[in-house]
């Protein structure tokens, strides 16, 4: 099938959606992997919830939208990865609302049990979210057992191979990086320090997992085969790893919004990588090359194309302005009772 | 029919369900609040503030599983409807993704400026954020709607590579039985908002607690409730009208009519018995009704379910006494509203009004409820009206994937909904907070 420059573009803008949803909910994911390494009591992992309070449900919407545009513009990779990953979805799913709960409710009643309770609940739930997303990735990147007509040969444990899971660790330890950025930038005192010392912990795992996850995937995915073909590509994973190597620094100096920052673009990095490697693919067989679903062969029509993207182009650049004022009026330190 | 069939919409009724547990609440009581927090702004009445502060408490408890309880929706066309996805995807999928682009971005950045906010920004930043995340809310319901009603009345697609394709976007934007659905489902939920504010009033009214403070906020949710009441009447019979032309085997399904005739009756209740294909009992007919309902014609021709074989009919008996739910609460709803409004400026003194309103609380959520049964059980079996069946719309997947998923759910969302009513219940009894401004600036979570 021939293709056309709207399925590039929503290529792109599908690729995108998944990036930013990465670098945002992946902090406030991150935080709640690590609730328990800095809030060592209640009072403290109190902290831990109101530097994350307000921004988690705009980060999640992300989610949404990039759900809703794979739908929209590519409706048989949304229907075929959805139905294929039913159990990791609705896995996923589960975990995402019992976190997102435990951060709306956890506060509203004073009572020991009640907390614990929302605490492990937000915690399992992030971790658990967390890994459900890199192994969901990986095993795209990978490529699934999918015949031609879409129907999916495997079951939840098909997903658990080593490549998989080493995308769930990697997720794990990249977004706890992230969570511990954000944590030392938003807290005070004792709380932002110890934020600090295990983000740079965290951070010499993660690397490890990055350094294997980039060579795995040259062992497993056909991630690399693009770059071979345009080297000027690898200005994304180079300025991932860049990124990544300017945390340690930035938070011994104290530096902890560009701690942030810089966690945030190595993750950013690293998606625009992966996407960049899996294009044109969206949704690859491992059965066959020629069963994968493309951008261009699972695509919306040009007309609903073309509508999405004057949609997407008033309105993104509308929805960055607000969050963006949002996180600037919101910038405060969330006091250490 | 297909065990995984039914199991997906048994999960799909109930998880779409308890969504709607969620959203009229959602949609009626940002919008009050909204109006307090201006009434403060322009009065500068303290009782104003703490209202906008006690209903805005209640909203966000009850704002947090309408949340998440979206997610899984938007997951399971994808999960569990695959054919409906790949048929539909470029027509339906749109809506979804202008939804949220434009809608609930809207609603979550807003929501946290005003609830954070609050106490460091300007009052007047607070008052733009609950009004951007009540229009946020209101776009989302008729984007999501004019979805919904795609499928009762699918417009502007052409059959194209074995799926629906657009042909016109202006045609889905403008179908008149999203838009119907819009102006009938978005005042259900300020119906139910209204009686949630009156409700809870009536409860510290009959207590003799804060006495000029729920005075306030009764008087304010008297007159709205009865305006959408109205309103409910109105554009439900329109609704009606719609239906009648454009899905009869929901028309007869409502009404229980079996056999086609001119100048239709209307039962008020009958007992219809799909084996038998009539109804055993009926009772307290309405000569005509139904015709002039539909048609604005006593003698109108309505035709019966038996024009459609077996296979084509919806479920009768839960059609039609959904609707009759629907509809009487929707009478009551007008009558008890009246009542409030004649006694708004001393609702204390009548406590028999007030225990009604307390006891009433549940009902709006039975009425939504119903309507929304009889609008998405009538359309059976098609889920699309007259293009796709349900049963052709179903996922490969195995029944056991969702024979674990389906449970999960019950268990899940059972235990969210117990904690989620028992607090916004425990909030409502504590009544509102004596504001203290200059010493409360830590963050309210
Ligand atoms: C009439 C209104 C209406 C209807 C019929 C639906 N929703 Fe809904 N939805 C809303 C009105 C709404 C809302 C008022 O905008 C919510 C409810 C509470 C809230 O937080 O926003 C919401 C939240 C909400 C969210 C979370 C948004 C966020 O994170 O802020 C999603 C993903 C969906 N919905 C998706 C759906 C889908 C896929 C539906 C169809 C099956 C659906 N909703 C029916
Ligand atoms: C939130 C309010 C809603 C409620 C309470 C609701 C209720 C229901 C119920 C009871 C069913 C089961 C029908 C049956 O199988 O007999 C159903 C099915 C369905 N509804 Fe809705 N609905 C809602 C909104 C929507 C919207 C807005 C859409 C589309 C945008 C939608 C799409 C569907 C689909 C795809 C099915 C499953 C297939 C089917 O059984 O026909 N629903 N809904
Ligand atoms: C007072 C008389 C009422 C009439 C004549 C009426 C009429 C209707 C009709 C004909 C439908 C079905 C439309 C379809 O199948 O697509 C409907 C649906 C619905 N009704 Fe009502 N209704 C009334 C009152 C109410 C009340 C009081 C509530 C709730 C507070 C309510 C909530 C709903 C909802 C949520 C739906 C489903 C969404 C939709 O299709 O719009 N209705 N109503």
């Amino acid at each position: 099938m021939e293709g056309n420059i709207y399925q590039v573009i929503w290529y792109i803008l599908w690729a995108v959606l998944w990036t930013v949803y990465f670098v945002l909910d992946g902090f406030d994911l991150g935080a709640g992997s690590i609730l328990y390494f800095i809030g060592k009591n209640q009072k403290e992992r109190t902290v831990v919830y109101q530097a994350i309070g307000p921004f988690w449900d705009g980060n999640e919407v992300w989610l949404i939208t990039a759900g809703g545009a794979t739908f929209a513009a590519f409706p048989k990779t949304y229907a075929v990865m959805f139905s294929s990953l039913y159990s990791p979805l609705l896995l996923l799913l589960f975990c995402l609302i019992i976190r997102g709960i435990a951060v709306e409710y956890r506060n509203k009643y004073e009572n020991f049990i009640w907390k614990n309770l929302w605490d492990l609940a937000f915690f399992l739930g992030s971790i658990l979210a967390t890994f459900l997303l890199g192994v969901a990735f990986a095993n795209i990147f990978q490529g699934l057992p999918i015949d031609e007509k879409g129907n999916y040969h495997g079951n939840l444990f098909t997903l658990l191979n080593p490549y998989g899971i080493l995308g769930g660790f990697l997720f794990v330890f990249c977004f706890a990086v992230h969570g511990a950025n954000w944590l030392a930038f938003k807290t005070e005192g004792r709380l932002a320090e110890r934020a600090a010392s295990l983000g740079k912990k965290l951070w010499i795992v993660a690397i490890i997992l990055a350094a294997l996850f980039f060579s795995g995937s040259y062992l497993s995915t056909d991630l690399w085969k693009n770059y071979f073909n345009h080297p000027i590509l690898c200005i994304f994973p180079v300025l991932s790893l860049t990124a990544f190597f300017l945390v340690p620094p930035m938070l011994s100096k104290e530096k902890y919004l560009k701690a942030w920052i810089a966690s945030g673009l190595g993750i950013f990095g690293f998606s625009a990588w992966a996407f960049i490697g899996l294009f044109p693919n969206m949704f690859p067989s491992s059965l066959n090359s020629s069963w994968s679903l493309t951008c261009f062969n699972s695509s919306s029509s040009v007309l609903t194309l073309k509508i999405m993207t004057i949609v997407a182009f008033i309105f993104v650049p509308i929805i960055l302005a607000y969050t963006i004022w949002a996180y600037k009026i919101l910038h405060f330190k969330v006091p250490t009772q | 029919m297909e065990i995984i069939v039914w199991l997906s919409r048994l999960q799909f009724a109930t998880t779409a369900m308890f969504h709607f547990l969620f959203v009229p609440l959602t949609l009626g009581l940002s919008f009050l609040t909204a109006i307090y927090q201006t009434l403060w702004l322009k009065t500068g009445d303290e009782d104003y503030k703490r209202a906008a502060r006690f209903w805005g408490k209640l909203f966000i408890i009850n704002f947090g599983l309408g949340v998440v309880t979206g997610i899984t929706l938007e997951f399971q066309f994808g999960t569990n409807w695959r054919h409906y996805s790949e048929f539909v995807g470029d027509v339906f999928g749109p809506l979804l993704a202008i939804e949220a682009t434009m809608a609930f971005f809207l609603e979550s950045v807003f929501i946290a400026i005003w609830w954070f906010g609050w106490n460091r920004l300007s009052p007047k930043i607070t008052t733009l954020a609950i009004w951007l995340t009540t229009i946020g809310s209101n776009i989302s319901a008729l984007w999501i709607l004019l979805a919904n009603g795609w499928m009762q009345n699918p417009v502007g697609y052409v059959i194209k590579n074995g799926r629906a394709e657009l042909a016109s976007f202006w045609d889905v934007f403008t179908n008149s039985f999203g838009w119907l659905e819009f102006l009938h489902t978005v005042p259900a939920g300020y119906v139910l908002g209204g009686f949630f504010v009156l409700g809870i009033s009536a409860y510290h009214l009959l207590k003799k607690n804060e006495l000029t403070f729920f005075k306030k906020s009764f008087k304010v949710g008297a007159i709205w409730t009865l305006i959408w009441s109205i309103s409910l009447l109105i554009t439900g019979h329109f609704h009606g009208e719609e239906v009648a032309k454009k899905q009869p085997t929901k028309l007869a399904a409502m009404e229980a009519i079996w056999e086609t005739k001119k100048g239709a009756d209307f039962p008020l209740i009958a007992f219809p018995d799909e084996k038998k294909e009539k109804n055993v009992v009926e009772v307290l007919k309405i000569p005509g009704l139904v015709s002039f309902l539909s048609y604005n014609d006593f003698s109108a021709e309505i035709k019966g379910l038996k024009e459609w074989p077996k296979e084509e009919r919806p479920p009768v008996v839960l059609t039609f006494w959904s609707f009759r739910i629907m509809v009487g609460l929707g009478l009551l709803f007008i009558l008890l509203s009246i009542w409030a409004v004649i006694k708004r400026k001393n609702p204390e003194n009548y406590p028999l009004l007030l225990r009604l309103l307390l006891i009433n609380i549940p009902l709006p959520y039975i009425a939504c409820e119903a309507g929304w049964i009889v609008t998405d059980v009538g359309r059976q079996p098609w889920i699309i009206y007259g293009l796709l069946k349900t049963n052709d719309a179903v996922s490969p997947i195995s029944a056991s994937q969702v024979g674990i998923s389906f449970p999960a759910f019950i268990v899940v969302y059972s235990i969210l909904g117990i904690i989620c009513f028992w607090l916004i219940i425990k909030y409502a009894r504590k009544g509102p907070e004596v504001e203290n401004s200059k010493i409360k600036t830590s963050i309210d979570y």
